[in-house]
């Protein structure tokens, strides 16, 4: 049985880049581990010769023409949700330095 | 019974000038007033659905052509993109964000002459079964004010059967219409996966996610999924709808063969539900119903399945959610990896951030193929059972749920306790296959529903057989 540790738990905090309370490490510790006792019953299951399915009605590659298509949507009106705009453009956060 | 009539007469009355839009909405809005202590609404959108209204008022005495839903008031469940309102999926991180486009099947319902009145309340993301996860509170449910709704469609299915509208759409992603429908006591249709886009609708695991409907019975639902199905070039994974109107229903189930699902039927299953339940089935065999037994080892395993499919895409749907580009965003970080630390840490509820974590894990390097790919090929193990089955029988039945509505903060405290309310609503979600919850009564005082499936496809002939059962076992 898998048990997650403070440090796993950080770890995985950090792969999707969400900080933690302690609390929360604490917490998730615990929980995470009978979470995934429970699922891990599936590792005695026998799937030989069987695929994975990733999409169940059969589609494959959906294709489109490549063409520019005019929703009538205003760049003003687009940029409305964004946090931080300068000049009609996303302003983030400074990533070096 | 409910106060509003069957949707194809409301609209015909409305077409006729015996009804007005406008006194429809004003219903609707003064119902939503009056039952604001269920909590089943997170904003209602009053001023554009009054506009909205005189617009088809207008329309009707100018003798223009109104739509099949003329006049027709609905609720949406808070994760749907709608102008008008807030779409906040019930998360603070979503807090204040307004629909810069909306979704394909609003649009569809508008073009019919439908009226979105008010957004629902969810768990946050649509991640739960009772609406405590919301990030901003809890809908209570109509039967009993100190227990939950079901979840995560809890607000829209307390929304109709508190009368605050005649319809409401949700999305099901593992059982999330089915379940809140079974609670509160209404029609709750999940489709064949495909048959809706699902453009303009917040994902959460995108391999099952869904629209689905919450009526007052199976003929409103039909006209629903009628005018919200088919293709749609914005969602890539939408299918081809029947050349037939799902509204054609037979209503027959003389001679139709429904098995049993064994595994449905077997522990953890409350003893007065499966009463319920076998009473229900015993009545579908006493108008026709050519009733059997099979068995889906597999269904035992669809739980462990989906809380691996589930949170691994979640993890990878909510990964949008930087604090750059949309919602909220932490201010005050000095770099770019801080603001995304930060942002995710104060804007995710608790739920989310648990999801997105053991999504990560399943999805992580070394981790891969012994929890999501071995997930994945159970899941084709499953598929194929259904797919045997289907060979013999035209329909399954079973429960919604093992149990009735549970009591507002009795699973909180366990997440794997709360994720067991949705064991027998998963399968069908994993196949993709529609998937119905009728009304079976109550058991004390609270509601039961009984759920039907059918092959893909087949949702006219599932719609048309809980037509056939609503008429008997309600």
């Amino acid at each position: 049985m898998a048990t997650l540790t403070r440090e796993d738990v950080l770890k995985l905090a950090r792969l999707a880049r969400i900080d933690l309370s302690d609390e929360e490490v604490e917490e998730f510790a615990g929980e995470f581990s009978a979470i995934l006792a429970y699922v891990e019953k599936l590792h005695a299951v026998d799937v030989d010769g069987l695929q994975p399915t990733s999409q169940v009605t059969g589609l494959t590659n959906v294709m489109r023409d490549d063409v520019v298509k005019d929703y009538g949507y205003k760049p003003k009106d687009l940029l409305k949700n964004v946090p931080r705009v300068q000049n009609d453009q996303i302003k983030v956060n400074r990533m070096i330095g | 019974m409910s106060q509003w009539q069957p949707l194809h007469e409301i609209a015909d009355n409305v077409r006729a000038g015996k009804l007005k839009a406008s006194e429809l909405v004003s219903r609707s809005l003064e119902t939503i007033s009056d039952k604001a202590e269920y909590q089943a609404i997170i904003a209602t959108m009053a001023e554009r659905a009054k506009e909205r209204a005189a617009a088809v008022d207008q329309q009707v005495a100018a003798n223009q052509p109104v739509g099949r839903l003329a006049g027709v008031p609905f609720i949406a469940k808070d994760n749907f993109l709608v102008y008008g309102a807030e779409t906040t999926a019930a998360s603070n991180i979503l807090r204040g964000f307004m629909a810069p486009y909306q979704a394909t099947v609003i649009n569809r319902l508008e073009a019919e002459g439908a009226i979105c009145v008010a957004k629902a309340n969810l768990d946050a993301f649509a991640h739960g079964a009772s609406t405590e996860n919301s990030d901003f509170f809890v809908t209570k449910n109509p039967h009993d004010k100190s227990r939950v709704p079901g979840g995560s469609s809890g607000g829209s299915a307390a929304g109709v059967v508190l009368d605050m509208a005649p319809f409401a759409v949700g999305t099901d992603t593992g059982g999330s219409v089915r379940q809140p429908a079974s609670f509160v006591g209404c029609v709750g249709y999940k489709p064949t996966y495909g048959l809706m886009s699902r453009s303009g609708i917040v994902a959460m695991a995108s391999s099952t996610d869904t629209v689905g409907v919450l009526a007052n019975n199976i003929e409103d639902a039909s006209l629903v999924i009628d005018v919200m199905a088919g293709k749609d070039e914005l969602d890539g994974t939408t299918i081809e709808r029947s050349d037939q109107p799902y509204t054609d229903l037979s209503g027959e189930i003389n001679g139709k063969k429904i098995a049993v699902i064994k595994e449905y039927m077997g522990e953890g299953l409350d003893q007065l539900v499966k009463e319920r339940i076998n009473m229900a089935i015993v009545k579908l065999k006493n108008s026709g119903a050519v009733v059997s037994e099979v068995s889906l080892p597999s269904l035992q395993l669809s739980l462990a399945v989906y809380y691996i499919v589930c949170p691994a895409e979640v993890s990878s749907n909510l990964s949008r959610y930087d604090g750059q580009r949309f919602g909220y965003s932490f201010e005050g970080a000095k770099k770019l990896d801080e603001s995304y630390m930060k942002t995710r840490q104060h804007g995710f509820g608790k739920e989310a951030k648990r999801r997105i974590m053991i999504g990560t894990y399943v999805l992580s390097s070394g981790y891969y193929d012994a929890y999501y790919k071995k997930a994945q090929t159970v899941r084709t193990k499953l598929i194929n059972e259904f797919n045997e089955v289907f060979k013999q029988v035209d329909f399954l039945v079973g429960p919604v749920t093992p149990t009735t509505a549970f009591k507002i903060g009795e699973n909180t405290s366990d997440p794997l306790k709360m994720y067991l309310a949705d064991v027998l609503t998963v399968g069908p979600s994993l196949v993709g296959i529609p998937a119905v919850s009728i009304p079976a009564g109550l058991v004390n005082g609270l509601p039961v529903g009984l759920q039907l499936m059918a092959p893909q496809l087949k949702d006219s002939e599932l719609l048309s057989v809980a037509k056939a059962a609503e008429g008997i076992i309600s």
